[in-house]
């Protein structure tokens, strides 16, 4: 019986052995030095905030483990021998495999700043980084004032926690609208606002320059590169980004570049080695795909597509039109296809928005031919099935505004807007 | 969790005043309880009402009102009341304790014995009761009315609470408007018809057998009767009700057309238990101890009131149409109808279940027979039907749908009767599952296994486990509060109407995804 190891018990990890498990009777071992259970790192926001507690992000309940016969090891790998096949842990102590998943995820960006090492910096990613954040920002009495750094999903979730406890937020974003290296213009200002309306600090075209300490090696405050200004603050959370969790590779024979270098099998140049979820770097892209893709979903699909390889059906990654969705604040955000922030060349973009500021969607379309390429949709729910539908028919723009009541997903009884959106596509028509 | 539990935020001074109020009108009520004697009743009732509504009005105004719409579940797990603190276990105490008092000692409460004047609580209420039905109060009165201005006012905080979701305040003006009209006022107004000639049994028309299993006692089908035209249309209203109402509209719409639009005691946990639907477990274990207990009560109340009709029919045969012999006959086959028609049509898709319901049916069954043939007419099994009446009425109608199912909302959540104990509810769920249009779609990829959903299913349903597969939800205990549908943050649950092909969609490998590898997995 052959031993398939792996290293992370994310999403990518446990998807991998839940469905080897359900295709063959391997042994399989899972080990992570984070938490003994899987638990869901998207959700992490939610205990801060008192929405959930640590065990309610268990998608499984402990009792799953044993009954699938999937061994759990809560250690650090230190090193990997592919020559001999075995890993080797911190404690000392080692273990053989005879397939190998690395799906050890992202670790959060640090760019060097000076200060980034500090008590009381931190990015928010590992469950460790939640414990922390109880202890340097537990409420507005310890921490008066946090600072972010980098304008992304993880920061505008970090932001409202903090506001869920009534912290004082400066939010320091590089870009000079919110998200705009992804978001088209309508909505990144639109968030702007919306972020604003929030009582969050939002200092858009500022940089960190330095973090500053205190006697005591805890951070003391923030100085702006652009002003100088120093804003005294007790906690800082740095949300430029993540990056594949890898560095335990570094002397090991397995290639890496920003991340494992895998191909569309996800096997690494190492026979019986093979990398999925964050830490996965494709060789060669999917479409318009970015050869590391830190998404839940795609971890997910990773997992399911590594386990048929794995037990004896070769499977190549293949996922198929990109989606995504997220939430700032109170608007949800969804995206299926591709929209870019700048329309493509030869593309353009629809742009519809509610009076109320918290709707709006933009479509990106073929100047030429009208093809729908993508659609983004805030404070509406749109079906995905719909829309993977519409993109495979390569169905038009004037199709999807006319059809677009099909892909509603909100709630029964909630106003939908679909004729506003067609009169706005009316008149743009009109006035061209 | 190695931290200690973060304090929960302070309440603003806003907030400090609006609970002052809600505590002087309650603490009117005590005093009323303590047999303090006031002047003007009426007057002090109405203050007494009125300061606990404007306290909760005022304090739910001072929560939402001031915060942008949307979700609102911060410190849910920090405060002392949500989150089984001491709050929460004082409340469970005071809760149950005032529901063994009004079952079991309503004399506690002042209501006065063999026909003396109310005192104390009971007669505080005697104005309001008088102004109605023009009887004196009782203790079911008092029950009634608080009971609905909790509905009431709770029902205006959760409708500011979900200010940016039309289907939950829709849905909270329904059951606050069904609590009010058809529980509260219309049963008192109808007492008012009464007379000595002329005796119709107090009837709330929503609330139908078998959650009122007392509905075809002997008492009341005797008042119907004899209350002419009007009285059997009410008593035919509601044997419709059961079995030609409820099918159709459970197959349109789900169960939740009665469990969260209608029912009282939906109505309640949905209001007023809002604050604790997140304490619902939602173990596998819990799962499997609700279909045994729920499909248990619903086979105790059919005998139990298969063998009250029984033994009543048999007592006074002339007095009804409806021979012994023929109304047993009819419930065995009725449900030999039921069972036939679920394992020919369903039987693939309801392997386990379908099990329990054979038990059921069978228990049933044979205790029909063994009703006609082993037992003398009042007796079955050696059992009166008396007894039996008495002992469900005892320990589900009081204990678990009372004591447990409201008492103990902070403790164990506000669908423990709904979900564990709830006949109605096992029926409707029955037909749910199998006969009906309902279901909550999951949107393809999008689910990010955050768990919000399965932590608010106030039904301990593990919404998740679905969400994460890319399945619909098709669940017998499914209230379609739509909560769940409401917490998540990604936009993957609807609850909609829709044919009944393809509602059970069991995928392994979710849309988004390759799609050979989707083919190769889900077709199998
Ligand atoms: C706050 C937050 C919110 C997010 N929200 C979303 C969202 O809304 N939508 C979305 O699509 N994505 C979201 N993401 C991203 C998503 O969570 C990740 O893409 C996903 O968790 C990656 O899964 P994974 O299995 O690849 O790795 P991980 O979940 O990171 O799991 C890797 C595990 O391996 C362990 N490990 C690493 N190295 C070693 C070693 N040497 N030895 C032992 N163990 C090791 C780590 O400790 C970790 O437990 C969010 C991420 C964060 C942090
Ligand atoms: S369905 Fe929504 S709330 Fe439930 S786990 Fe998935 S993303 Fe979270
Ligand atoms: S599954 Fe959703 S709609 Fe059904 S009872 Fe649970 S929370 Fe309510």
């Amino acid at each position: 019986m052959s031993h398939v190891v792996i290293i992370g018990n994310g999403i990518s990890g446990v998807t991998a052995a839940r469905h080897i498990r359900k295709l063959s009777d391997k042994r399989i071992t899972i080990i992570s030095s984070e938490t003994k259970h899987f638990f869901s790192r998207t959700a992490l926001m939610y205990i801060y905030m008192g929405h959930m507690k640590y065990e309610h992000t268990k998608p499984y309940e402990d009792w799953f483990w044993k009954k699938n016969s999937i061994e759990l090891k809560q250690a650090y790998v230190k090193t990997v021998d592919t020559s001999s096949k075995t890993l080797h842990f911190t404690e000392g102590d080692s273990l053989q495999y005879d397939q190998l998943i690395i799906a050890t995820g992202s670790k959060p960006n640090k760019f060097g700043w000076p200060g980034q090492d500090l008590k009381g910096v931190q990015g928010l990613y590992s469950k460790q980084d939640l414990d922390n954040l109880e202890v340097y920002a537990p409420n507005n009495k310890v921490c008066k004032r946090a600072v972010i750094v980098g304008g992304g999903l993880i920061g505008i979730e970090l932001a409202e926690m903090l506001r869920s406890r009534n912290i004082p937020v400066t939010f320091l974003v590089r870009e000079t609208s919110f998200w705009n290296g992804v978001l088209p213009k309508g909505e990144s200002e639109m968030l702007n606002r919306h972020i604003k309306n929030h009582h969050i600090d939002l200092r858009l075209n500022t940089n960190l320059k330095e973090i500053v300490s205190d006697e005591n090696g805890k951070v003391k405050s923030v100085i702006i590169e652009e002003t100088g200004e120093e804003t005294p603050c007790d906690f800082v959370g740095l949300t430029a980004g993540v990056s594949p969790n890898i560095g335990f590779l570094k002397n090991t024979e397995i290639t890496i570049g920003r991340g494992v270098k895998v191909n569309r099998f996800l096997e690494t140049n190492i026979p019986n080695v093979y990398a999925i979820g964050d830490c996965a770097e494709q060789q060669e892209t999917v479409g318009e795909r970015s050869p590391i893709e830190a998404v839940w979903y795609t971890g997910r699909m990773m997992g399911e597509t590594v386990a048929q390889t794995i037990c004896g059906n070769k499977f190549a990654y293949k996922p198929g039109y990109w989606f995504n969705s997220a939430k700032f604040l109170d608007i949800e955000y969804q995206t299926y296809g591709w929209v870019f922030a700048k329309p493509k060349e030869q593309h353009n973009h629809f742009h519809w928005k509610h009076p109320d500021d918290t709707k709006c969607i933009t479509i990106e379309y073929h100047k030429l031919t009208n093809e729908f390429k993508g659609i983004n949709t805030f404070g509406i729910r749109m079906r995905h099935e719909v829309f993977d539908k519409w993109l495979s028919e390569k169905r038009s723009l004037e199709y999807v505004i006319k059809h677009l009541k099909k892909a509603n997903f909100d709630p029964e009884f909630f106003k939908s807007f679909e004729k506003e959106i067609f009169t706005t596509y009316n008149k743009q028509l009109t006035s061209i | 969790m190695s931290l200690a539990k973060p304090d929960a935020q302070d309440i603003s001074s806003k907030q400090k005043i609006a609970l002052t109020l809600g505590v002087v009108g309650l603490f009117i009520l005590s005093l009323a309880l303590l047999n303090v004697d006031f002047s003007n009743r009426g007057w002090t009732l109405t203050a007494s009402l009125l300061l606990i509504t404007e306290g909760v009005i005022l304090f739910a105004n001072d929560a939402y009102l001031k915060k942008s719409k949307g979700i609102k579940n911060d410190d849910v797990w920090f405060k002392s009341l949500s989150s089984r603190g001491l709050l929460g276990w004082l409340t469970g105490i005071v809760l149950t304790t005032f529901y063994i008092v009004l079952y079991f000692y309503p004399h506690l409460l002042g209501l006065g014995k063999d026909g003396n004047p109310n005192t104390g609580l009971v007669s505080l209420f005697d104005p309001l009761s008088n102004l109605l039905s023009g009887n004196p109060a009782s203790q079911w009165f008092v029950y009634g009315t608080l009971y609905t201005v909790a509905i009431l006012v709770f029902g205006y905080k959760f409708l500011l609470k979900y200010r940016h979701n039309r289907y939950e305040q829709i849905r909270t003006i329904s059951v606050m408007f069904f609590q009010l009209a058809f529980a509260f006022l219309i049963p008192e107004f109808m007492a008012r018809l009464n007379s000595d000639s002329f005796n119709l049994p107090y009837y709330d028309l929503k609330n139908i057998w078998p959650l009122n299993y007392y509905n075809f006692e002997q008492y009341r089908v005797d008042d119907f009767i004899s209350a002419g035209n009007i009285g059997l249309a009410l008593l035919i209203f509601g044997v419709i009700s059961i079995f030609v109402i409820t099918p159709i509209l459970t197959y349109k719409y789900g169960k939740r057309w009665y469990c969260s639009w209608v029912c009282g005691c939906g109505g309640l946990a949905e209001t007023a238990g809002d604050s604790f639907r997140h304490l619902s477990d939602k173990s596998l274990k819990a799962w499997k101890l609700e279909r045994w207990l729920v499909h248990t009560v619903l086979v105790f109340v059919v005998l139990m009131t298969t063998a009250v009709i029984y033994t009543y029919l048999s007592y006074d045969p002339e007095k009804y149409w409806l021979t012994k012999g023929i109304f047993l006959a009819l419930v065995a086959a009725f449900l030999t109808l039921i069972f036939t028609l679920v394992m020919v049509f369903k039987r693939k898709e309801f392997g386990k279940d379908a099990q329990y319901g054979a038990i059921g049916y069978f228990v049933v069954i044979i205790t029909l027979i063994g009703m006609h043939y082993f037992s003398s007419d009042t007796k079955l099994f050696l059992l009166e039907a008396e007894t039996l009446r008495a002992s469900y009425g005892f320990m589900i109608g009081s204990i678990f749908s009372g004591v447990i199912g409201t008492g103990f909302y902070p403790i164990l959540g506000n669908r423990v009767w709904c979900r564990f104990g709830c006949p109605m509810a096992a029926i409707l769920g029955f037909q749910q599952r199998l006969f009906s249009k309902f279901r909550i779609t999951t949107n393809g990829g999008q689910c990010i296994s955050c768990g919000n959903c399965s932590s608010y299913c106030e039904m301990g349903i593990d919404v998740r486990a679905y969400a994460q597969k890319g399945e619909n939800i098709v669940r017998s205990s499914c209230v379609g509060c739509g909560i769940c549908s409401a917490v998540c943050p990604r936009g993957v649950l609807k609850l909609e109407n829709d044919s009944m092909k393809g509602r059970i969609n069991p995928t392994e490998v979710l849309l988004g995804n390759d799609v050979d590898l989707m083919d190769l997995l889900n077709q199998k």
